[in-house]
């Protein structure tokens, strides 16, 4: 029996009955539908759970400077000076996993306007990829300062929320010039606002300037408010190399004849306080602290089994709490699928043992007339998985239609998935082989004699 | 002697109900020769239902030789036997057995899908058409069992056994469940096959009169042959006892 036949036959048979095979698929059909549209919902629901998590910094990688020591005293974490923003753009020319990163200097200067003055919390000096990092992005009003500011070390800056508040009393500081410890810097943009961070400091009281002038122009003037992390003042870069003759000769490599007709630039302090990067995606964050850590080990011509001079912080906690989220989720809906399915099988099984019951005369017959046993096997399965597969497929379209009524009407983010629908028509297929088997079996074995006279 | 399509040797039947052997057929042995016209008849527990089955090759005797159109088909795998009885064997049944809501036109064609070399479809329905206007039923081709009368019911079956012209055609009570004219009619039809088309017919009946259409009579008694007779000169005219065969329950369009 050829497989044309065997279908012609079996989709003759299904209409037969059409209300029976209706209440049959029924059953698939909300299966398959409670499926696909769980998927849709349950992944919608868990990318945007994830995306929230990432923006409170679960992709974020942290490169701190590593210790520096002289004769077995260590001057702490953060005093190594080997850390530059050339290690940052490296950083993103070579390394596939990360998606931006910028670099840091941190300061903690007295800001001035007017008759007003404030102490931010975080005065950080950076590049406008930090904005990108910390998706960051939408300014509530103004710019963010260019690259080209980062290379004249220009004196501009954005604020955050606080600051408007607390140092322009809520007027739009866009345009107005503040004194960051004497140094003059216009405002140019304003921040959204993000509130506090996971242990409950404001991100908001933030001051945002290029690093070059926070680094050269307003730490630089005097060690008294930079952080104990930042090195660029004499007396740290004093620790980390010669103690005799403070300089930079041991912290920079030599530069090559030709580095140095290329860049003809002063030597200077270069070095950041961190660099702050973001991963593609949560689950590259391992491929990433590997990829930078070679990197850097190279660019800072690490000999073998010397111990790195930096070391990469991971946001773990944030992290671990997306992938079990969105793990406890994909079971979820796994096992919903599972159940329903199983009941959809059930319920094919049910009919089909009904159906081979009631068709035992024309079982027979069909013997009779020639069918081996393996035909009335192939026709029962057939209808079995033709039977789900229909299903599968009406489960799909009221699946997808029901998630996009709940993404139209309830506002639910939704996210349709390809493998989810391969998977649910392979599954009802498989559904309905499993399950068909049985009754098919069962008529393939009756007796043409016996299955003549039933009635 | 016109060639043997039919062939028993010593055939038996046992059926086991548990502890006890039931010997239902005890050595039969016949041959049939092509285009011949036989009844069989014998009482209720003769074992003439038990013979009809093993001849449509349905069953398979406990022992005995059973050749049909030259192939022994006694020790046949049931894949075989099925192969046989799609290509070589018509069957008509007392209740018709027809597919509900199926087409007359699908009822006739459905053998047809377990044919190894099938026809073409074209071919295969222009084949049924055939046969449906040779019962008589050209008008019909488009009717579900519950739109057609009884007898033409038994016109489609009759249609749909001869669907792959075999050279034998079993009818087991074709008439039990109808009146008495039709009876008529579908026992004329039959005359008409053998006598035309050569097909040998073999009608399992209680009905000394459908019997007595046929030219050769074999009567089975416990299980054996109790007489084998072949009728001279016309068959008797229909119904000639005034005593109508059971009614069925007609149903009409």
């Amino acid at each position: 029996m050829t497989i044309r036949k065997t279908l012609s036959t079996a989709i003759r048979a299904l209409r037969r009955n059409v209300t029976r095979s209706a209440l049959t698929v029924l059953g698939i059909v909300i299966g398959i539908a409670a499926v696909i549209a769980m998927m849709e919902i349950g992944k919608g629901s868990s990318g945007s759970i994830a995306k929230t998590i990432a923006s409170m910094g679960a992709n974020n990688l942290l490169i701190f400077p590593g210790t520096a020591a002289t004769g077995g005293v260590s001057f702490g974490g953060g005093s190594s000076l080997t850390l530059t923003a050339e290690d940052c753009d490296a950083i993103l020319r070579e390394c596939s996993s990360i998606a931006s990163a910028a670099p840091l200097v941190r300061a903690r200067p007295q800001l001035i306007y007017q008759d007003k003055n404030w102490v931010p919390t975080f005065v950080y000096g950076s590049t406008p990829a930090y904005l990108t990092v910390r998706d960051w992005s939408q300014l509530a009003d103004g710019d963010i300062f260019t690259d080209a500011d980062v290379r004249n070390a220009s004196r501009v800056c954005v604020v955050g929320q606080t600051l408007v508040r607390e140092l322009f009393g809520g007027v739009n500081p866009v345009g107005k010039e503040i004194r960051v410890k004497n140094v003059a810097f216009t405002v140019v943009g304003v921040l959204s606002p993000k509130g506090a961070n996971a242990f409950g400091m404001d991100q908001d009281d933030i001051l945002l300037a290029p690093w070059t002038t926070i680094k050269y122009r307003v730490s630089g003037n005097s060690g008294s408010t930079t952080s104990t992390s930042n090195s660029s003042t004499s007396t740290s870069s004093a620790n980390s190399a010669d103690s005799t003759f403070p300089g930079a000769a041991a912290v920079f490599p030599a530069q090559s004849s030709t580095q140095a007709a290329d860049a003809p630039m002063p030597v200077r302090f270069a070095n950041v306080d961190q660099v702050i990067m973001s991963a593609t995606s949560g689950d590259q964050i391992k491929s990433a602290i590997r990829e930078v850590t070679s990197l850097l080990r190279e660019r800072h011509r690490l000999q073998k089994g010397e111990p790195d001079d930096f070391s990469i912080r991971d946001m773990t906690e944030s992290a671990n709490a997306l992938a079990s989220t969105t793990n406890m989720m994909t079971n979820l809906l796994l096992a919903v699928a599972l159940i329903s399915l199983v009941v959809g099988g059930v319920g094919i099984m049910n009919i089909m043992l009904v159906s081979v019951t009631e068709r035992t005369r024309e079982i027979g017959l069909r013997m009779a007339v020639g069918a081996r046993s393996r035909d009335i096997l192939r026709q029962f399965l057939t209808e079995a998985t033709l039977l789900c597969l229909i299903g599968g497929l009406l489960g799909l379209a009221l699946g997808r239609g029901s998630a996009l009524m709940v993404q139209k009407f309830l506002r639910w983010p939704i996210e349709s998935s390809v493998e989810a629908i391969i998977a649910s028509i392979v599954v009802s297929a498989v559904v309905g082989i499993v399950f068909g088997f049985y009754p098919a079996w069962k008529a393939s074995r009756l007796d043409p004699i016996e299955a003549l006279r039933y009635e | 002697m016109t060639d043997v399509l039919v062939k028993l040797k010593d055939i038996r039947r046992t059926f086991r109900m548990g502890e006890i052997s039931v010997h239902v057929l005890r050595g039969i042995s016949l041959e049939i020769e092509r285009g011949a016209y036989i009844a069989l008849t014998g009482s209720s527990g003769s074992g003439k239902t038990t013979l009809m089955n093993l001849l449509g090759c349905l069953d398979r005797p406990t022992s005995g030789e059973y050749w049909l159109d030259g192939l022994e088909v006694s020790r046949m795998s049931s894949d075989a036997r099925a192969m046989i009885r799609n290509k070589k064997i018509g069957f008509v049944f007392q209740n018709f057995n027809l597919l509900p809501r199926t087409t007359a036109l699908e009822q006739v064609m459905m053998p047809l899908a377990y044919t190894a070399t099938g026809l073409s479809e074209r071919n295969a329905k222009k084949r049924a058409v055939e046969l449906l206007k040779m019962v008589g039923l050209g008008e019909r081709m488009d009717h579900r069992p519950s739109q057609l009368s009884g007898g033409q019911q038994q016109r489609v079956a009759i249609a749909r056994a001869l669907i792959n012209q075999p050279p034998i055609l079993f009818a087991d009570e074709p008439t039990g469940n109808l009146d008495s004219r039709t009876t008529a009619e579908i026992l004329e039809m039959f005359d008409r096959l053998n006598r035309t088309e050569g097909i040998t017919i073999i009608l399992v009946t209680h009905d000394p009169t459908v019997a007595g259409h046929a030219r050769r009579n074999i009567r089975l008694r416990d299980g054996m042959v109790e007489s084998d007779t072949i009728r001279e000169g016309p068959p008797p005219t229909l119904p000639s006892h005034g005593e109508p065969a059971p009614d069925p329950e007609r149903q009409v369009a």
